[in-house]
């Protein structure tokens, strides 16, 4: 990482500090917090009419937790010395959490305008750690899709090239963060909503192992798939944000109870001397763009020359994996998504004429509030469950979800941790694959897999594509519960990386509108 | 595996509570065509020996102590409905009149 002299301590510098900067800065009171948010928020008004990662910007109520933080730390005393290492750091959050005092959309018109009455836990979790929440980021609607074109406020545009996509679902946060509109950022990973965006956009992304983080308060998608996670600039960030958001919470059925090594340790002594990584021979190769797997190779040899063994393994039951994701998926969406029916939350449309019966206010409410490739999702769920084909999609698909976790165990017992591209491609254009959905969710077939046995995977920036400078993402996955492996090994493949690069690749990316970070922006 | 048709979508969608156009209808039933053709091979992938999973991490049933927790007011919980009487939601008939 680059050490900063203080007469790079403007707002400019200071936006392009990781989060363990900031809280170090903070911490030696060099900084304010409210600097440091005003600093967030002054950017988030010049460069997000260009990007479009922001829904709502919470700008009141951001200020006046960094005031409060930076109170507590000018009064000094124990209330000073138990505010949490990441207190005053500033991030922003997928609009698939739910806030209070903020709106919650899903990215869908069917919530346009509505507030939770509750928190999600990892929200609370923040609040407690008295991080400002910047504001609510753009995703494909209700996270279903690769390139948040599916939101119904609009795409968001990729920091790298304007004119293409940011990833997604989670395009939005990771697009705040690689623009250095956030340090750090939450996302949803229900099948790579993390990580690709991560990927496309020159960033870090973490799917934590499945019930390492609380779902409570996250707008179910795939109930047995979503896991929440953090976004962040370096591998240390996404650690420090895990150790805030992670843990056990009884409001969640499916949250872990068990311990986990230290991450923040993990990352900090990062290590990988005789530690075997396996290459999936799946994977990678065809299909795969060559600048990907150019990218690809390199941090192979630079793990190589840092003492791992790289080792190959094969996953032949992967060919099925995006198959058997197509049906479970849909199927609990079709599920998740009956609740949004007009009643209880959301808008309600009543039909243009006949009689107003509530069945028929709710077809009309569904069918306006809810986008096409939600429709699609519902109605492929609604037919993968549907009596005769029952046993033939779900149940098929839940069979395959067993041999996926089967040929997991077996690589795992060849590898202490997997690696692969994290997506087939760099970004692609705008409206590119808008019309073909089975384009778009072949972006997936390096990530789902992961999903679909609950280990953890994180990705990160491999370097730019040589065909088009665009960023490479590189994933790492480990077994359940073993996240703070890919700590471990991430943080020295990106030390390796930076110091061929000669800083982070972020460094790399072209200026955005004026780079001014004064106000005045059309936010 | 049957392939899906542009009468399967429209029940389907009755089912789902969405209504739909006829154009839509169309355009749904030739993409679902190409997605359920494509997931199709799932179906052949495991044998009976398999058993199904549907959860990644083996969970037991999650219990708590039979008291109360933590509730919404009446008001917390009609505060984002569209209809709302006397702290009810508010609905449209549910039986068709005629």
């Amino acid at each position: 990482m680059t050490e900063l002299n203080s007469t790079e301590l403007n707002s400019a510098g200071l936006i392009r500090l990781s989060a363990a900067q900031l809280a170090a800065k903070l911490a030696a009171r060099e900084v304010t917090s409210v600097e440091v948010t005003q600093a967030y928020l002054d950017r988030i008004a010049a460069v997000d009419g260009q990007v479009n990662a922001f829904l709502h910007v919470n700008t009141e109520e951001a200020l006046a937790v960094a005031a409060e933080v930076d109170a507590i730390r000018a009064a000094g005393g124990a209330a000073a010395e138990e505010l949490h290492e990441l207190a005053g750091v500033p991030i922003a959050v997928k609009d698939l959490i739910v806030t209070i005092g903020q709106p919650t959309t899903a990215g869908s018109r069917i919530l346009e305008g509505w507030h939770s009455p509750y928190d999600a836990t990892v929200i609370k979790k923040l609040r407690a750690a008295k991080m400002p929440i910047l504001g609510k980021t753009n995703l494909d609607e209700f996270a279903m899709g690769s390139s948040t074109e599916h939101s119904a406020y609009g795409p968001t545009r990729n920091p790298w090239d304007l004119d293409r996509i940011p990833g997604g679902s989670g395009g939005g946060s990771a697009a705040a963060v690689a623009a250095f509109e956030a340090p750090l950022a939450l996302g949803t990973d229900t099948g790579g909503s993390i990580r690709q965006p991560g990927a496309v956009t020159g960033t870090v992304g973490m799917k934590p192992t499945y019930g390492a983080v609380s779902r409570y308060g996250a707008i179910a998608m795939a109930s047995s798939l979503d896991q929440i996670g953090p976004v962040s600039r370096t591998v240390l960030d996404s650690a420090l944000l895990q150790e805030v958001i992670g843990g056990h919470d009884p409001f969640d059925s499916t949250s872990l109870t068990d311990p986990f090594d230290n991450l923040v340790a993990a990352a900090r002594t990062g290590n990988v001397t005789g530690m075997k990584i396996g290459i999936i021979k799946e994977l990678h190769g065809e299909g795969y763009q060559a600048g990907v797997e150019n990218r690809f190779n390199e941090s192979l040899e630079l793990l190589k020359e840092a003492g791992a063994e790289i080792v190959e393994v094969s996953c032949p039951n992967f060919k099925y994996a995006l198959g058997a994701y197509y049906l479970i998926m849909p199927s609990e969406v079709s599920s998740n998504l009956a609740k949004f029916d007009g009643v209880r939350f959301g808008m309600r449309v009543l039909p243009k004429d006949g009689p107003l019966t509530i069945e028929r206010v709710m077809a009309a409410t569904r069918a306006a509030g809810f986008g096409a490739e939600v429709k699609r999702r519902i109605i492929l769920g609604t037919y993968a469950l549907s009596a005769g084909y029952y046993d033939a999609y779900y149940g098929s698909a839940q069979k395959v979800r067993t041999l996926i976790q089967r040929d997991f165990d077996a690589a795992f017992a060849q590898a202490d941790v997997l690696i692969s591209p994290t997506a087939p491609t760099t970004a692609f254009k705008l409206g590119e694959k808008l019309d073909d959905p089975l384009a778009m969710y072949l972006n997936d077939v390096a990530t789902i897999p992961a999903n679909m046995a609950g280990i953890p995977g994180l990705s990160l920036p491999g370097g730019l594509a040589d065909e088009d400078g665009l960023p490479v993402g590189i994933q790492l996955l480990a077994p359940a519960r073993e996240d703070a492996r890919l700590y471990r090994v991430g943080a020295v493949l990106e030390s390796l990386l930076e110091e061929k690069w000669g800083g982070p690749l972020l460094a790399q990316a072209p200026a955005l509108g004026s780079t001014s970070t004064t106000a005045g922006g059309s936010n | 595996m049957a392939a899906i048709n542009r009468d399967d979508v429209a029940h389907l969608a009755r089912l789902a509570h969405i209504e739909m156009s006829a154009e839509e209808l169309d355009r749904m039933a030739g993409e679902l065509a190409v997605i359920v053709d494509s997931v199709k091979t799932v179906s052949e992938a495991a044998g009976d020996d398999v058993p199904a999973t549907s959860h990644p991490i083996p969970l037991s049933n999650v219990f708590r102590e039979d008291v109360v927790g933590h509730t919404f007011t009446a008001e917390q919980s009609l505060s984002g409905a569209p209809d709302a009487y006397e702290g009810r939601f508010k609905v449209p008939a549910i039986l068709d009149e005629d």
